[in-house]
């Protein structure tokens, strides 16, 4: 399969100078996809990455790796499918082996109620450019054999969608993908460097405080997952952001190959297999607002439950390792992306449990409005003033997990 | 994670709703901006904070309680 050889990623870290034309804070997958993009896209490379422990070492190393684009809202569908095509040319354009593998995602549903609206979003997919559609009970049972249809007699699987351009990539390398290629275009990304305070001159940004000196810069974006409060607090921003944790296990190898990902909505579960055979799996998120790493009984208990009600196989697998990543939730279950009221801040957040799919569109159109002073109209939804104007992008049932 | 019930004791944190308690700073004076605040802004506390919690499987009632978001 994997035969041929692979040059080392040749990272050049870069020593922080005084002062950069863009600070962004967060080294993990949308920070650098934007230095990236920045570099590449619209030739501005005096750009500094700041990043508190090792670049990927949040978010960006914690998820599921999950890429598809069959959300519930056109403005999402159009987004996460850009993301989706930009993924599924990442590897010819860095030339770098991401391990992308387009393995497609069956989203079922266990209620009446559930088939109707999932059969309303596939055509609604379908019509948006996300490959979708809707299967019966019987076509995924063909589909995957390894499911319990009558989901242990509870929850019996009545149907549900399947997005054939569903992927998972591996996040490490995506992570290394988008930091080479920034950094060989000259952009320095400042590991074990923690934006500690933002400078303001009235309503405007000055620079950035860390804990190894100031930088002046003109434009300062906050790529962070999980902090993102902590840092509009510098600034004096209120935000729609509450931080959650999100936990996922593994199991150890499964003999055969596994396919699609499956994903459960009633039950708020999903699994993959990963490029080594093991199981993937991921729940709902926790319910108490918490900065905390700390894996749970709770978690292990109730997602394990849900593996074997769908894959009774699952049963037979151990598990391996837990985490926990904390992610940034929004009200409507949209992300935050653009500008602020602070002149030359600006935030892509509210990532939520949703974050890896939306890396290379969320950091292309990033650069974008940074390059050109202008919000790119695939975002302009996401902006923060939505609230305000009372134009809410609610797309809960489309998060995977809730 | 537990959290303690005022009325039942000790219990699993499945057992219980989260419920927010908004706090609108008050230097946002605007009555249109104190609104939008108090329905969307969250103040993500980063340390001790206050919260409301319901006992779904349990007594059915809001309590108040002390927790650290850290820990």
């Amino acid at each position: 399969m994997n035969e041929f050889i692979e040059a080392k990623v040749r990272l050049r870290w870069g020593e922080q100078k005084p002062s950069y034309d863009v600070v962004i804070i967060g080294g993990g997958g949308h920070g650098l996809a934007t230095a990236y993009y920045l570099a590449t896209r619209h030739g501005i490379t005096n750009v500094a990455v700041l990043e508190r422990g090792y670049i990927g070492s949040g978010n960006s190393g914690r998820n599921t790796t999950v890429i598809r684009a069959n959300y519930g809202i056109p403005a999402s569908v159009r987004f996460y499918q850009h993301s989706l095509d930009l993924y599924r040319q990442l590897e010819t354009e860095t030339d770098r082996w991401i391990m992308h593998a387009e393995k497609g995602i069956l989203w079922m549903h266990h209620t009446e109620m559930g088939i109707r609206t999932e059969r309303a979003r596939a055509h609604m997919n379908q019509a948006f450019g996300a490959d979708t559609h809707f299967l019966t009970r019987k076509e995924i049972g063909k589909l995957v054999p390894e499911i319990d249809l009558d989901g242990g007699g509870r929850y019996p699987v009545l149907g549900g969608s399947y997005h054939t351009q569903g992927a998972t990539a591996r996040h490490d390398r995506v992570v290394w993908s988008y930091a080479e290629g920034a950094m060989a275009r000259g952009v320095d990304v400042l590991q074990r460097t923690t934006a500690t305070g933002i400078r303001l001159d009235g309503d405007r940004v000055t620079g950035v405080e860390t804990d190894r000196g100031f930088i002046a810069c003109g434009t300062v974006m906050s790529a962070t997952a999980g902090q993102t409060t902590t840092i509009t607090d510098m600034v004096g921003l209120r935000m729609p952001i509450r931080t959650h944790p999100l936990q996922a296990l593994v199991t150890n190898h499964y003999r055969q190959t596994f396919h699609p990902i499956v994903a459960s909505a009633e039950l708020a579960f999903y699994v993959s297999q990963t490029a080594r055979g093991e199981m993937l799996m991921g729940a709902e998120w926790d319910r108490q607002p918490s900065y905390s790493y700390r894996s749970s009984l709770e978690f292990l208990r109730s997602c394990t439950a849900k593996a074997i009600t769908i894959l009774p196989f699952l049963a037979d697998l151990k598990v391996l390792r837990q985490w926990t990543g904390v992610c940034d939730l929004t009200p409507d279950s949209s992300p935050v992306m653009g500008f602020t009221p602070v002149d030359g801040f600006l935030v892509s957040t509210g990532w939520g449990t949703w974050g890896f799919k939306a890396i290379p569109a969320g950091g292309e159109q990033m650069a974008e409005l940074i390059a050109t002073g202008r919000t790119p109209e695939l975002i302009a939804p996401y902006s923060l003033d939505r609230f305000a104007r009372d134009r809410i992008l609610a797309d809960a049932g489309s998060a995977g997990t809730q | 994670m537990k959290l303690t019930c005022p009325n039942c004791g000790t219990r699993s944190v499945e057992e219980f709703r989260y419920g927010e308690i908004p706090r609108v700073p008050d230097h946002i004076t605007d009555p249109d901006a104190r609104d939008l605040d108090r329905v969307f802004m969250k103040a993500n506390a980063h340390g001790t904070t206050v919260e409301a919690w319901f006992h779904d499987f349990g007594c059915r009632r809001w309590f108040r309680l002390e927790r650290d978001t850290r820990g």
